[in-house]
């Protein structure tokens, strides 16, 4: 875990980012982050790209960063290892290439059980997310973090299916 | 941002009437009161006919049968002119009889009800009002019919409101409490949730997102004008107003997981009321203003809890299966209702809080959004049916049903109104 976090510094170091923000964040040896064990070690080894992307399109459209969604499990809010590349992508262009940006992070609930309670599950997968991302050393100030709750699926099925399409945290960019 | 809201609701009102809801009763248990309910003399040549209207009001509640009053003549207006006997033949016992008379550009409705068995005079009302006040005025008369008979205030008069979903619009109306004169006070793009009444009825609180994310808005019904009353750094909802109307218990996420704070009706800063890791939300205040009931999953599972409103420990309510959320109190503050899941179907429970008996009142797979008649007579709540939300309400004895469907779309998150204040 703290290894992941040094990497990003040391990443956001070499992209000539100032060390300021990332500083903050560096005690990283959070508990409540609970799976170690996926590529988190490696994948912010790749080369920062600084400002190489510049002239080449939008980069939040390309890659990576143009996915924004991260799925759960029913009555669940831990982010499954399979997002983590993407949630690591969007730190890392927080951190190296984007250092003014802001985001939300909006959660959202398949139609099962109450309105409200679920607009607050969802606000907590929005937090689980967040919650990685900070780890990663993106200044908390810098995220926010609201709720859809039931209101807006994208699948309108009233099977697991649609459902599982609903129960995700989107990531978006202010300006978006 | 305040003026176009109010040009559209003011357009909205002039458009007035949308598809409304119709109410039907599914299932009725117990006795029903044969009650006879007499065409009122003069009232056929009126733009509204009040007797049909006090007679859907009282068959609606499930408590009373109506009476065939065809063949009876001539029309009694007068104590004089009741034929006893032709009412205990036909097994009445109570009848409404009276008239209505135009009085230059007003209508004066008088109404008698009886007491057949007794042969005597149970109520005697006048009114003069307007003609367009005549399905109101209707109302008022169920309300005392209702109230002589059954003993508890009746709540023809009062109103209801709900969100209605068509596509990707969001209409928040405002209805009768029998579904008619449904009016838009409110459209968006958005989502709107949990729209809560103030205590005095003139202002509705709800949840808005047309910021793109929920932030909590105070309507003013009157005037259409709109207050941001909570709009903190990430989610504001679940509004729920205090017993004098000058707060709101809202649930906000600004310090991390969803917590319940009290903000003034007229907007401000924000106090926090509950410290837990981890949910807090749906609050509801007792109608003595003494606690403040809620949703919290501080102890893994969503469950009940209940605090002093004043801060201090919250004492856990229920404790049957692993999903109880939302939380209303009844307008006596013995009970409350709320959301129960068993298996995988969401259904209305109460308890009642002195002995924390709980009673399953619907069968529902998706039901949720209790809210109590102001007489705590019947709990009205959304019912998804056919993947579709619609209106229900069962009484709090579970024997009547009723169903409240509308063309229009979708129909959700209703809220009932406090009985009218004059």
């Amino acid at each position: 875990m703290k290894n992941a976090a040094l990497i990003v510094l040391v990443a956001a170091a070499l992209a000539g980012c100032a060390s300021k923000e990332t500083k903050t964040e560096a005690q990283v040896d959070d508990r409540s982050v609970n799976q170690p064990k996926s590529n988190m070690g490696q994948a912010p080894v790749t080369t920062p790209r600084g400002s190489d992307t510049v002239g080449r399109g939008d980069p939040l459209k390309q890659g990576q960063l143009a996915q924004r969604s991260v799925y759960f499990d029913y009555d669940s809010n831990s982010v499954k290892d399979e997002y983590r590349g993407l949630v690591q992508a969007h730190s890392r262009y927080l951190t190296a290439d984007k250092r003014d940006a802001k985001i939300r992070i909006e959660g959202n609930c398949d139609e099962r059980g109450s309105r409200e309670y679920n607009l607050a599950l969802g606000q907590r997968r929005a937090e689980a997310v967040k919650k990685v991302m900070t780890v990663l050393g993106v200044s908390d100030g810098r995220i926010e973090t609201t709720s859809y709750g039931e209101e807006k699926p994208v699948a309108a099925g009233h099977d697991e299916q649609s459902w599982s399409q609903n129960r995700r945290a989107d990531i978006r960019y202010s300006g978006e | 941002m305040k003026r176009v809201i109010f040009l559209l609701g003011a357009l909205l009102f002039a458009f007035g009437a949308q598809a409304q809801l119709t109410i039907d009763i599914t299932t009725s248990g117990g006795r029903q009161l044969p009650i006879a309910v007499m065409p009122l003399a003069g009232e056929s040549t009126q733009p509204q006919s009040v007797s049909e209207v006090v007679g859907a009001d009282l068959a609606r509640t499930g408590l009373f049968r109506l009476v065939n009053t065809v063949g009876i003549s001539p029309v009694p207006t007068e104590p004089s002119e009741v034929n006893f006997a032709d009412w205990t033949a036909r097994s009445a016992e109570a009848l409404v009889i009276g008239r209505v008379e135009t009085q230059g550009d007003r209508v004066e409705v008088r109404f008698r009800l009886f007491d057949v068995q007794k042969q005597s005079q149970l109520a005697s009302y006048s009114y003069l009002v307007a003609p367009a006040q005549l399905r109101a005025t209707a109302h008022r008369i169920a309300d005392l019919i209702y109230e002589r008979l059954t003993g508890d205030k009746g709540v023809f008069s009062t109103k209801i409101t709900y969100v209605v979903k068509r596509g990707s619009r969001y209409e928040l109306q405002v209805a009768d409490a029998d579904g008619f004169n449904p009016q838009s006070v409110l459209a968006s793009q958005e989502p709107i949730m949990s729209p809560a009444w103030s205590p005095d009825g003139s202002r509705i609180a709800y949840v808005s997102f047309d910021q793109k994310k929920p932030i909590v808005v105070v309507q003013n019904l009157a005037q259409g004008t709109t207050r941001v009353v909570a709009n903190f750094r990430g989610n504001n909802s679940a509004p729920a107003w205090s017993p004098d109307g000058r707060s709101l218990l809202v649930a906000l996420s600004k310090d991390g997981l969803t917590q319940i704070y009290r903000v003034p009706a007229t907007g401000g800063e924000a106090q926090r009321l509950t410290e837990s890791t981890g949910i807090d939300t749906q609050p509801a205040y007792s109608p003595d203003g003494q606690w403040i009931a809620f949703t919290s999953d501080r102890g893994g599972s969503p469950q009940v809890y209940r605090m002093p409103a004043t801060g201090g420990p919250a004492q856990r309510l229920t404790f049957e299966g692993t999903y109880n959320v939302g939380p209303r109190f009844s307008p006596d503050g013995k009970s409350i209702a709320y959301v129960q899941r068993d298996g995988g179907r969401f259904r209305i429970a109460t308890m009642e809080l002195a002995n924390g008996q709980v009673q399953i009142l619907t069968d529902g797979t998706l039901d949720d959004s209790p809210t109590f008649a102001p007489n705590g007579k019947m709990i009205l709540y959304e019912a998804q049916a056919g993947g579709r939300g619609q209106l229900a309400a069962v009484s709090g004895d579970g024997r009547v049903r009723q169903r409240l469907t509308s063309a229009a779309g979708d129909v959700q998150d209703p809220a009932w109104g406090p009985m009218p204040t004059n």
